[in-house]
């Protein structure tokens, strides 16, 4: 059975005109990296929402079809529940930190919960060292680089052991090294822990590598749901607007000029390689 | 503002910030307590000056005195109003004893500054949420509390990102008369409201994301145990609160 | 011309944010800023209007000391669009928000009218002009912001981060706009981590780390030192990295190039 299931959802926000879901489908198995993409206004972050219960419970409005994440209805479970399953990042660092220092912030959600203070000093422990933030753990969170909140929201949300973790657009904030740090951390929860990963982002560049699977939307709807570099370079991609990684146009640009560098790829090794290999041939 | 910086939370490992926050609170009552008993130069005095050491002990000197000299401009305003409305009462004569009245008053405004000051500085808004919960404060008021004083610096900051945005458009806030300079402020103040507004959207957001109000009982990663420093200090305060009920008998 | 002489600026808190900084931009440049968060661009910027004046070092626009000037005065000359739009928007209507810096230049009510009237039809704004500007999308707010700088006519236009959050579509006509100021013979100086969006359009470019500038040239020259863009946090760009895998050098700034430098030297194509 799929970890998450979305079946013929549909949503309006409230005293909005138009839907901003359209009876989307999509099922995600347990260790899918899925990264969820499509141009500004595309429904991406509203089908965000619709995973841990923000939408419906959150923001209200009108809702339709079935959205179950671990086999819990998302409609009829609060978000408190749909929260130990279902991890969500932001992109603001700062509107996601709750306490004065970095353990303190980890322990939030846990405290919540009302776990025994053995279990959350052994989880806080856990999620620190996971993310690489142990040796910060001290430090006022106001103190922190962007890079660093940003891996404190993930230590926060990762002790709280969801099987699903969401980042919406996670590194928007980031300097370009900051935003390498947090793909692979994120890459290690996946390989590590087998965790989900929805990823919201615009820059292919920074996440194609990473997925197993990409999804890009389009008013409400899935317009294309499969394999990156099978997506990436399709037609449609471009018509979209989708950010094309530039080993995908570069492999395009080649191909039609008659090189033969066999399928497209999103690995920038890749295709280096088989480029060399065409130079020796 | 400078004297916000007063205000900032530090994070250092000196006796004052090991105090308990339920302590440092009856520090904060006591000596609010005693600096209003006393509307005399000489005891008022004595209550600012004796909390220097502390200040020192704390090592906070230098946001300490940022505060200070920030408050300055308050304490001569308050010495100012208190000397001119006396004088008005008495139809516009000056006498000794209303300087020293008004004196006074600066004083004291400079001793409850210094505790506040201090306070603040030494206490950790989580350490002191702890604090308001073990007084049986239902958690959401300690949270609402904690989380207002962790964004008074953001907000700051984006108060002084707006205001160059609108400079940089040509807005000119030291120039025009007291209405036109107040008027002034909206291009400030709507942009500062509508993203606290947005900004409190997104917390709460987070917050829901994070199971907030999940369980009634809430669990701690903190405990707050009194030490022996603790019992010693707020014998201390009980001490000096006493003597001072004592002075101001006799004064 | 802007120029920036031995810049030295500390903020009141102490922290050092420019130690020494000089440089250049003249009508017509196209400069991009770039550098880790914390580098300095920010508070580089701000002393082109003159929001910071240098602790020690002079700047001068058009020749104008900026100690000797008001930040509206300056601002006249140097248009500044800063990251967050929705942190200016404080008017009821997209009309009053583009009329606002016209109004606070001191320019006479018909000649406001002109020039909203005609920037809201350039941006493709005019349809919102009643609208208010907080009911727009994110890339609505920020062609609002752009059209209320650009409705004074800055000789010199500087953006803070213009690409952030932005989707394809987005980024190309910001591009687009670039190109047409350009034309026009203003100068164009753009603080970005967009790299690949740099690649693409070959500024001049000024790399600064930890308040100094570590390198200020053609776009070719800086990104093929991979080096010195780690330590600006700067990530090169993908065609940059990827002839480094290729040839053990990086010979191509964007897809434009890499394509050029391989179909040559595979013999195909044109």
């Amino acid at each position: 059975m799929p970890l998450i299931e979305v079946e013929g959802l549909s949503y309006k926000y409230p005293k909005a005109k138009d839907w901003a879901l359209r009876s989307v489908d999509l099922s995600v198995d347990r260790g899918e990296f899925v990264v969820l993409t499509g141009p500004t206004g595309c429904g991406k972050t509203t089908l965000c929402r619709c995973l841990n219960g923000l939408i419906p419970h959150f923001y209200g409005g009108e809702m339709r079809g079935e959205v179950r994440v671990a086999g819990l209805s998302v409609k009829e479970n609060p978000i408190s529940t749909m929260a130990r399953h279902v991890g969500m990042i932001f992109q603001n660092p700062d509107n996601q930190i709750f306490a004065l220092t970095v353990e303190k912030d980890v322990a939030f959600g846990l405290e919540n919960l009302g776990l025994p203070r053995e279990e959350i000093r052994r989880r806080v422990d856990w999620a620190l060292r996971v993310t690489g933030i142990e040796a910060i753990r001290s430090r006022g969170t106001h103190e922190l680089s962007g890079g660093q909140k940003q891996r404190l929201a993930i230590a926060s949300v990762l002790a709280m052991k969801p099987e699903v973790v969401v980042l919406d657009e996670p590194t928007a904030y980031l300097d370009p090294k900051g935003a390498e740090e947090i793909m692979a951390v994120v890459d290690g929860l996946r390989r590590e822990f087998g965790m989900t990963i929805i990823l919201v982002e615009h820059r292919m560049d920074i996440a194609a590598r990473y997925a197993d699977r990409v999804v890009v939307m389009e008013g409400g709807r899935v317009v294309l749901d499969g394999e990156p570099a099978e997506v990436l370079s399709s037609q449609e991609a471009v018509r979209l607007g989708v950010d094309v990684p530039k080993v995908v146009r570069l492999h395009r640009c080649l191909s039609e000029l008659g090189v033969d560098l066999g399928a497209p790829t999103v690995m920038l090794e890749e295709l280096a390689e088989r480029v060399r290999e065409a130079m020796r041939g | 503002m400078s004297m916000l910086d007063g205000f900032k939370t530090t994070v250092l490992e000196t006796p004052i910030h090991e105090l308990d926050p339920r302590v440092k609170m009856f520090m904060l009552a006591s000596v609010t307590a005693m600096a209003i008993m006393f509307n005399k130069v000489v005891p008022l005095l004595v209550i600012s000056l004796a909390q220097v050491p502390l200040v020192l002990l704390a090592r906070v000197s230098r946001e300490w005195s940022r505060s200070m000299r920030g408050g300055m401009i308050f304490a001569l305003m308050i010495f100012g109003m208190n000397l001119v409305s006396r004088a008005a009462y008495a139809g516009w004569t000056v006498d000794a004893e209303m300087v020293k009245v008004s004196v006074a008053m600066a004083l004291r405004f400079v001793a409850l500054l210094t505790t506040f000051s201090l306070f603040f500085l030494t206490t950790s808004p989580d350490k002191l949420s702890l604090a308001l919960e073990s007084m049986r404060i239902p958690y959401e008021y300690c949270f609402a509390f904690t989380t207002a004083i962790r964004f008074i610096p953001i907000i700051a900051f984006e108060a002084q990102a707006i205001a160059d945005a609108q400079r940089s458009r040509g807005l000119e806030l030291d120039r025009g008369n007291l209405i036109e300079r107040l008027k002034k402020y909206v291009p400030i103040l709507t942009p500062l409201i509508v993203s606290a507004i947005r900004r409190s959207m997104e917390l709460a957001e987070a917050m829901e994301s994070r199971a907030f109000g999940a369980s009634k009982r809430r669990t701690n990663l903190y405990t707050l145990k009194l030490k022996p420093r603790d019992y010693v200090a707020a014998a201390a305060l009980t001490a000096a609160l006493c003597i001072s009920v004592l002075v101001r008998g006799v004064v | 011309m802007i120029e920036v002489r031995d810049v030295h600026f500390t903020y009141p808190n102490g922290v050092q944010a420019l130690r020494g900084v000089s440089l250049s931009v003249d009508r017509g440049e196209f400069v991009a800023i770039m550098g880790e968060n914390g580098a300095g661009k920010t508070t580089l910027i701000k002393h082109f209007n003159g929001l910071l004046k240098p602790t020690k070092g002079t700047v001068l626009v058009d020749g104008v000391d900026t100690r000797k000037s008001t930040v509206a005065q300056l601002s006249r000359k140097v248009g500044i669009v800063f990251q967050n739009p929705e942190n200016q928007f404080f008017c009821e209507s997209v009309y009053d928000e583009v009329a606002f810096a016209l109004k606070n230049f001191g320019f006479p009510e018909d000649e406001v009218e002109e020039r909203v009237t005609e920037t809201l039809r350039r941006f493709g704004l005019e349809k919102y002009a009643k609208r208010s500007p907080f009911l727009l999308s994110g890339g609505e707010k920020k062609r609002v912001a752009i059209a209320s700088v650009l409705a004074w006519d800055p000789e010199y236009v500087v953006m803070d981060e213009p690409t952030v959050g932005q989707d394809y579509k987005a980024k190309t006509e910001l591009l687009n706009l670039i190109y047409t100021l350009l034309d026009e013979g203003r100068a164009v100086v753009v603080v970005t981590h967009d790299v690949e969006f740099v690649a693409e359009c070959e500024p001049r470019v000024v790399l600064i780390s930890q308040g100094r500038i570590l390198a200020d040239g053609e776009a070719h020259e800086v990104f093929s030192d991979f080096g010195l863009l780690s330590k600006a946090s700067v990530v090169p760009p993908q065609s940059a990295r990827f002839t480094q895998m290729v040839f053990g050098q990086p010979r191509a700034l964007n897809v434009e190039e890499a394509v050029r430098l391989l179909s040559s030297m595979l013999g195909v194509g044109r």
